[in-house]
């Protein structure tokens, strides 16, 4: 019977692994058109300098654009702007993981914890990091710092929060059978706790490293003189408007790399989680 | 390696055992002056209508819930907490879902400062106890109802418990399995020569297993009575159409019919 079960898992996961020739060209065939319709759109609307209301004739054409981009990433200047933001971005997200994740356990787990720690959070929450941008100046002696800081602020309350629900999420008959098994409290929090909340907290993860991009964009074209954010609101005031194209689709595709990377580090935590295809794949 | 204590422990005394909780600011007693001794290496079926608090004695030995009255007792311990020498088997959806088949088997002897080689040795032999080597490495969602079961079952060996408690651990499976894993329980029994008090709602699954069948009234559950099962072991699956089998079925039948309609007839305080 053993064997038997193992045979049909596996012939299952082969199935749903291998979509067979002909089906596989279709979807990315299908996406890859519609990014060319995109495109041909974007073209026309900007050869023909449409005017409906929405105006297009100071917006540059995709092959403006191109080679915007080419000369942009021949030159150094830009790449210092790409680490400047990309340095931000990881200190904030990785103090906000820390800080984060560690409150979030520990609010979930211990009510003594949420009495006394997670009334701040909650007044604190609605206001968007955004907001803070000229009492940050204020606190933090550099710039950097106070970027940093709108970073961190954006990405700390969706990674605590999912944190504290994924803890309070967790089946109390898991508690009851560690305990049962011979585990103690340290051994409950390490085992059972962290592990039962890490779906959660890397669904906050993937949110905070969304919302942290939001800030660090804002904050730069507020108050930065480095940065991605910062070199796109420059171009618009110095009339370079292809250039605004070129940071936005840069912020576009590093923001994309970024929840890239958090979503495989996830995947890689959670080796036990099934992997969901969808139908037609 | 799998190996039977030299001498024999898991002497559960339960004496005058109440259990009472508050629920919507009502008091509930889900268990009245319930007494039950075992000897070690027993194996008793706890059998009674649904709602008749035989969980709550159950969890009562574990440690996961405090006596309001009585005493608990085993080999000569009142029970405090929970504790490894009293394993518990849960009706389903207990295997730690991030940890693989071996890691969970593991686990007590990881908690217990076992280091990994002896600990994977110890996991794998009683893995092969319940039948289940080769899915090691797989994880429990990965397995059918019935194998995780097995995994609980060699989880709470792994330990050498005084009493292994076992909470209805194959109400969720199909009837089938059901049958299949009685046998392997039994088979595994043989080996171990655990205490076993196993709560259930299924008279044959307590007369075809057990040495004992306390069955109990409605709530508040007490013992109404304790019947020696004395069919000849070790007992194939056809035991069940014999005629001692039979009359002890009719039996328990009754007892069990007049109880459950006494907790349909009554309102639950």
């Amino acid at each position: 019977m053993a064997t038997a079960q193992l045979v049909r898992a596996t012939a299952a996961r082969a199935a749903a692994a291998a979509p067979l020739g002909l089906t596989s060209w279709r979807r990315p065939a299908l996406r890859a058109l519609s990014i060319g319709l995109f495109l041909l759109a974007w073209h026309a609307a900007t050869l023909w300098d449409l005017d409906f209301y929405v105006r297009f004739q100071n917006i540059p054409s995709p092959g403006d654009v191109l080679a915007e981009a080419i000369e942009l990433f021949s030159s150094w200047s830009f790449y210092g702007h790409i680490l400047a933001s990309l340095e931000r971005i990881w200190l904030g997200f990785a103090i906000a993981t820390v800080l984060g994740v560690a409150l979030g356990l520990l609010i979930g787990w211990f009510a003594f914890a949420e009495d006394t720690l997670l009334p701040p959070i909650e007044l604190f929450r609605p206001i968007p990091a955004v907001a803070w941008v000229p009492i940050s100046i204020m606190l933090w002696p550099t710039e950097r710092s106070s970027i940093v800081f709108i970073t961190t602020l954006g990405a700390f309350f969706p990674i605590v929060l999912n944190t504290i629900h994924g803890v309070e999420g967790i089946d109390r008959q898991l508690v009851r059978a560690a305990t049962s098994l011979g585990a103690g409290r340290a051994a409950i929090f390490r085992e059972v706790v962290l592990p039962g909340a890490l779906p959660s907290i890397v669904t906050g993860l993937s949110v905070g490293m969304g919302v942290s991009w939001i800030c660090l964009i804002s904050a730069e074209m507020i108050s930065g003189q480095f940065g991605v954010g910062y070199f796109t609101w420059v171009a618009y005031g110095i009339v370079k408007y292809a250039q605004i194209v070129v940071g936005m689709l840069t912020i576009g595709v590093l923001g994309m790399l970024s929840s890239l990377v958090v979503r495989l580090v996830g995947a890689r935590c959670m080796p036990w989680l099934p992997r969901r295809e969808k139908d037609g794949a | 390696m799998v190996v039977a204590p030299d001498r024999p422990t898991g002497r559960i005394e339960i004496t005058d055992l109440g259990v009472a909780f508050s629920r919507d600011d009502r008091r509930v007693e889900a268990v009245r002056r319930f007494t039950l001794m075992t000897t070690p290496g027993e194996f008793v079926a706890l059998l009674g209508p649904s709602g008749c608090g035989k969980t709550t004695v159950l969890n009562a030995v574990a440690g996961f819930v405090q006596p309001t009255v009585g005493r608990v007792v085993v080999d000569g311990e009142p029970v405090r907490e929970p504790g490894a020498d009293r394993g518990v088997v849960f009706q389903q959806h207990s295997l730690f879902p991030w940890k693989t088949v071996l890691a969970n088997v593991e686990f007590g002897l990881k908690m217990r400062g076992i280091g990994p080689t002896e600990r994977s040795a110890q996991a794998r032999s009683y893995l092969n106890l319940v039948g289940l080597a080769g899915f090691e490495r797989a994880y429990p969602g990965e397995l059918s109802g019935g194998m995780q079961q097995r995994v609980g079952i060699a989880r709470v060996l792994v330990n050498r418990p005084r009493v292994m408690l076992m909470d209805e651990p194959f109400g969720a499976v199909d009837a089938q399995t059901r049958l299949a894993m009685q046998e392997l329980l039994l088979g595994v029994w043989r080996e171990v020569k655990t205490t076993v008090l196993f709560v259930t709602h299924d008279i044959d699954e307590a007369i075809f297993l057990a040495d004992r069948v306390a069955v109990m009234t409605a709530r508040p559950g007490q013992i109404r009575d304790l019947m020696p099962v004395k069919l000849p072991r070790p007992r194939p699956a056809e035991v069940i159409t014999t005629p001692e089998f039979m009359a002890l079925k009719a039996r328990v039948l009754a007892q069990v019919r007049e109880e459950s309609g006494r907790a349909w007839v009554e309102p639950r305080p």
